[in-house]
């Protein structure tokens, strides 16, 4: 078993165990997952690429028209195919959901929320200093996540992935029958499915902002900790979390 | 300059992404693939069938709630000169055929079916392409028809057999369809002959069409002219229950 003790790291830095091994294992399933589910989303999107508010379809009037632009984006198969891409979609969907529910099982029982997400009052605090930070593409490397990653990840995993799945069911005419609800929650199956479309946008913006970071924030050191676990930090560590990330720069 | 190398970056990066996603076509095409991807629809069904009691209802809207119009899709006006023949005399010879697999095959007219047991419904139609509409239809309950018949023992499903070439298309097949016995005496499956209170339009599948309201619209098969009791459908047509799950590879179960 590998230790979880830090290590010393060349020029006074320190290797520190970041990611447990759940957590790394299921950010990849998840994101390979994230990424076949919107590319056959679109595909399924092209079958009938037009959006409503509402339980039906006002087909003369839809509230967004996505045709156009959906000639221009890739799509899984390439070719236009509602068949396999909904085979695409609802497999992936399964292991999408078996895998976040791991994640999340293993986040409370392990307190990984609440000792690596939840920000403390005092890294809350120092938002508007960490935001002044990343302006300035400074990231310093830290044992703990600073408090916009804490914020973004917390909105992600509790907010927007919840959301598309149940968005996603609740176009499933079978669920609908079994949780009438959803169809109240949402204002009907065409909203559902206009909100699960807005929640596919939010994860490609989401997406392009993390992947960005990650490379600008040290490449190396970043996809090294999300494959070993361990990421090097600038200053000896202490057992207590950061009290101000503008401290450690 | 400085335009032109980033137009080659992006060009090799789309080139790049194209080619990664033609290599996802050709896995796709590998049969181990297509059937491992089948695993999601097999989860669908258990955990849908787990969740849902015989009796869960699709959802009945109000009568403010009816589309002004309901959209036809697929054939609207099938091309078998025995169909055209009936609907020009207002279906008065047509008969519905209920057999294979039962004690007591028999035929029914649109009269009959119209004074069998009824319900009327309004409710969400759902396109696989991903649209909805919502109307009111009345039809005989399915349950008490093949009761009627009394179904074999080994029988698990009902396949409906249509009048109509897919998209009024002559070069395809019939269209068919197929339940089992789950939905076949679920309360709200009917076989519809009124559309928004109006006899069945021939667009919307006249004289007849299933109703099958816990899944999507390719089930809910027009121009019905005979319903066969089986015990599996593997030797039907593509073997896979339906015209569109032997075409394209829908699913069969059509819940989600």
């Amino acid at each position: 078993m590998r230790t979880r003790e830090d290590i010393p790291a060349p020029g006074g830095r320190v290797s520190v165990y970041r990611h447990a091994g759940l957590v790394r294992v299921t950010h990849w399933i998840n994101a390979l997952c994230v990424f076949v589910l919107i590319l056959s989303g679109l595909n399924i999107l092209k079958a009938h690429p037009a959006l409503y508010w509402g339980s039906q379809s006002d087909f003369a009037d839809p509230w967004l028209r996505v045709s156009d632009w959906l000639r221009h984006v890739p799509t899984l198969p390439t070719m236009r195919d509602l068949a396999t891409g909904r085979n695409y979609h609802f497999f992936f969907a399964w292991v999408l959901v078996i895998n976040g529910a791991a994640y999340l099982a293993y986040g409370f029982w392990r307190r990984h929320f609440a000792r690596d997400l939840i920000p403390t009052r005092a890294e809350l605090g120092a938002i508007a200093e960490v935001a002044k930070e990343h302006a300035k593409l400074h990231f310093p490397h830290e044992r703990r996540y600073n408090v916009i990653q804490q914020l973004t990840y917390l909105a992600i995993i509790f907010g927007l992935l919840p959301l598309v799945v149940l968005s996603g069911l609740a176009m499933s005419p079978g669920f609908d029958a079994i949780a009438p609800w959803v169809l109240d929650f949402f204002g009907g199956r065409q909203s559902a499915r206009t909100v699960h479309f807005l929640c596919a946008v939010a994860m490609v913006l989401f997406i392009f902002v993390h992947v960005a970071l990650v490379i600008v924030s040290g490449f190396k050191n970043n996809i090294v900790s999300m494959i070993t676990g361990r990421y090097v930090v600038v200053r000896a560590p202490t057992n207590a979390p950061t009290t101000s990330p503008a401290e450690a720069s | 300059m400085d335009l032109n190398r980033r137009n080659w970056f992006a060009r090799a990066l789309a080139g790049a992404g194209a080619l990664a996603l033609g290599a996802c076509d050709s896995v796709t095409r590998a049969p181990a693939v297509r059937n491992g991807l089948k695993l999601g629809e097999s989860l669908s069904m258990s955990v849908q069938r787990l969740l849902m009691s015989r009796r869960t209802l699709a959802r009945e809207y109000l009568t403010s709630d009816i589309a002004p119009s309901f959209r036809a899709n697929g054939s609207k006006n099938p091309l078998d000169p025995a169909y055209r023949a009936h609907a020009a005399n207002g279906f008065r010879d047509w008969r519905l055929q209920i057999g294979g697999l039962v004690d007591n095959p028999y035929e029914l007219s649109l009269d009959e079916i119209r004074a069998a047991s009824a319900r009327t419904q309004i409710t969400r139609h759902d396109c696989v392409e991903g649209w909805s509409c919502i109307g009111k239809w009345t039809g005989a309950r399915l349950g008490p028809l093949i009761d009627r018949a009394q179904l074999k023992p080994e029988t698990r499903y009902l396949v409906f057999y249509c009048a109509d070439n897919t998209e009024d298309n002559p070069s395809r097949p019939l269209y068919y369809e197929s339940i089992d016995l789950i939905d076949a005496y679920h309360e709200q499956t009917i076989l519809a002959y009124e559309l928004n209170d109006e006899p069945l339009p021939i667009a919307n599948g006249a004289p007849i069409r299933l109703r099958v309201e816990r899944q999507l619209g390719y089930k809910q098969a027009k121009y019905i002219m005979r319903i066969e009791a089986v015990e599996s459908f593997a030797d039907i047509r593509g073997g896979k229950g339906g015209y569109w799950e032997d075409r394209t590879g829908y699913e069969w179960y059509a819940g989600i």
